[in-house]
């Protein structure tokens, strides 16, 4: 009798062929992209121990870092508040040149558009030391060819007047100021009547008639007969009316945002300077960052005497 | 000389055959040879497939699952090296190999020398061989390969009888008693 392997042992033999074979298939099989079948098999077997692995690892590394591994945490927030008020600076800047660079292309559009109007742009470099004067120094003197009682204005409107010339730099009135004011005429009544400051942020126009009809919302507008702006420059709009003795009490606020000063244009002449309408005004005054509406000043006006030319 | 061996199960009385030497090697290559010349001048003999037939009928005399499974492994790697290189090595060998096995573990149980049970088991062999190779050329290789067609049901057939008249002259190898 011939000794006959046991079944398992043929099986094991079976079993151990077989696996051979498979195997020798995946080291030649080529699965089109992905390589060698034998990668692809080795790939799929180990990739769920790795993410077990990772995931594991994870965990522990976490449980580490934020149950026990915490003594350079202070140190790191701390730092990290720093770079965080840093950046907020920077970032805080970087939004002022962006708003600057807004203001600039008003101006410069502004300008363009007026090539014939000799103007001077400047830039705000100062304002009035006390809250009794409302002023602001400009970057622009007397050799730039600023003198005195020159308007001076925004692409909204009508700012105030140069009262000091120095070599390199200029003092503007503003028409907010209590001793400034501005030749000035309702736009639909064509009623004129010199604005003044107060020192508020209001202008007041204490010199229309009240059988003259103004409405809340009228335009005010420069005349032109002050010898320092010239006309149909926006000045304000008409927010109360009241019934004087004489005269009716109204106050203007002003077009041009006199609170915010940044850059301004000093008129050169008073050669008449046109406005853009009130939708074209809008988006200037949008992109001037002022957000005051212009004025329409399409209208011509007569003129009117400053308070103090 | 001893040329047959019984094996005794509990209930059954079966021979294990021996045969002269150098045969088994000389029927496993000589089939492989005709294998590939064969179809060269008669290209419907393409349907033949030698090597699992010479793998079942060994299987069957000897009866051995080890012997058989590594014949088997033999003629399947062997027809694999001779089918070119876009058949990769292993694939004949893995189905020749389980047909090996079968073959000798169903020849150490049963009496497999009367010609209808040889017809039955190798149309039965040659299916199964089919499916091994249908089911590694799908998952191993990802290749499309139908699990069974006429075609393929015509050449179980055709095996199987020339499977029956193979066996017949390959007897005549064996050791007489």
């Amino acid at each position: 009798m011939v000794a006959i392997p046991s079944r398992h042992k043929s099986l094991a033999l079976l079993a151990g062929v077989l696996l051979f074979q498979v195997m020798m298939l995946a080291v030649q099989v080529k699965r089109d992209s992905r390589g060698r079948l034998i990668r692809v098999w080795t790939i799929a077997a180990v990739t769920p121990f790795e993410k077990g692995g990772a995931w594991g690892f994870g965990k522990v590394r976490g449980v580490w870092d934020h149950y026990f591994a915490l003594q350079g945490t202070t140190r790191e927030n701390e730092s990290l508040k720093a770079e965080n008020d840093a950046l907020k600076l920077r970032i805080s800047q970087l939004e002022s040149k962006a708003a600057e660079a807004d203001r600039l292309a008003a101006l410069l559009a502004f300008k363009q558009t007026h090539e014939k109007v000799p103007m001077l742009m400047a830039r705000v470099i100062g304002a009035s030391a006390g809250t009794a004067s409302r002023t602001v120094e400009i970057d622009r003197g007397e050799r730039d060819g600023v003198r005195r009682n020159m308007g001076v204005i925004t692409p909204d409107g009508a700012v105030g007047k140069i009262i000091e010339v120095y070599r390199d730099n200029a003092q503007v009135l503003l028409l907010t100021d209590k001793d400034s004011g501005a030749g000035a005429m309702l736009l639909a009544t064509r009623s004129q009547s010199p604005v003044k400051g107060n020192g508020d942020p209001i202008l007041l126009m204490n010199y229309v008639a009240n059988d003259d009809a103004v409405n809340v919302g009228d335009k005010v507008v420069t005349s032109g007969m002050d010898k320092i702006f010239p006309r149909d420059i926006p000045v304000g709009t008409v927010i109360d009316v009241k019934p004087g003795s004489v005269f009716k009490q109204i106050r203007v606020k002003p077009t041009a945002n006199l609170e915010r000063l940044e850059e301004v244009i000093v008129l050169l002449t008073q050669e008449p300077v046109e406005f853009p309408s009130a939708s074209d005004a809008q988006g200037a005054a949008q992109g001037s960052g002022n957000g005051a509406p212009a004025a329409d000043a399409a209208a011509p006006a007569s003129g009117a005497a400053a308070e103090k030319p | 000389m001893n040329d047959t061996y019984e094996l005794r199960g509990s209930e059954t009385h079966i021979e294990v055959h021996k045969f002269y030497p150098g045969a088994v090697a000389i029927v496993a290559i000589l089939s492989l040879v005709l294998q590939r010349i064969l179809p060269v001048y008669l290209p419907k003999l393409e349907i033949l497939d030698l090597p699992l037939l010479v793998t079942i009928y060994f299987g069957l005399s000897r009866r051995n699952p080890s012997t058989g499974l590594l014949l088997g492994t033999m003629m399947g790697l062997m027809q694999d090296s001779l089918s070119g290189p876009t058949v990769p090595l292993g694939e004949y060998g893995i189905a020749k190999t389980i047909i090996g096995y079968l073959a000798s573990s169903i020849g150490s149980r049963l009496d497999t020398e009367h010609p209808f049970a040889r017809f039955a088991l190798t149309v039965s062999f040659f299916v199964v061989h089919q499916a091994v190779l249908v089911l590694v050329r799908r998952v191993l290789l990802a290749e499309p390969e139908p699990w069974f067609n006429v075609h393929l049901g015509i050449a179980a057939l055709v095996n199987a009888v020339l499977g029956v008249a193979l066996f017949v002259v390959l007897d005549r190898l064996r050791r007489s008693s």
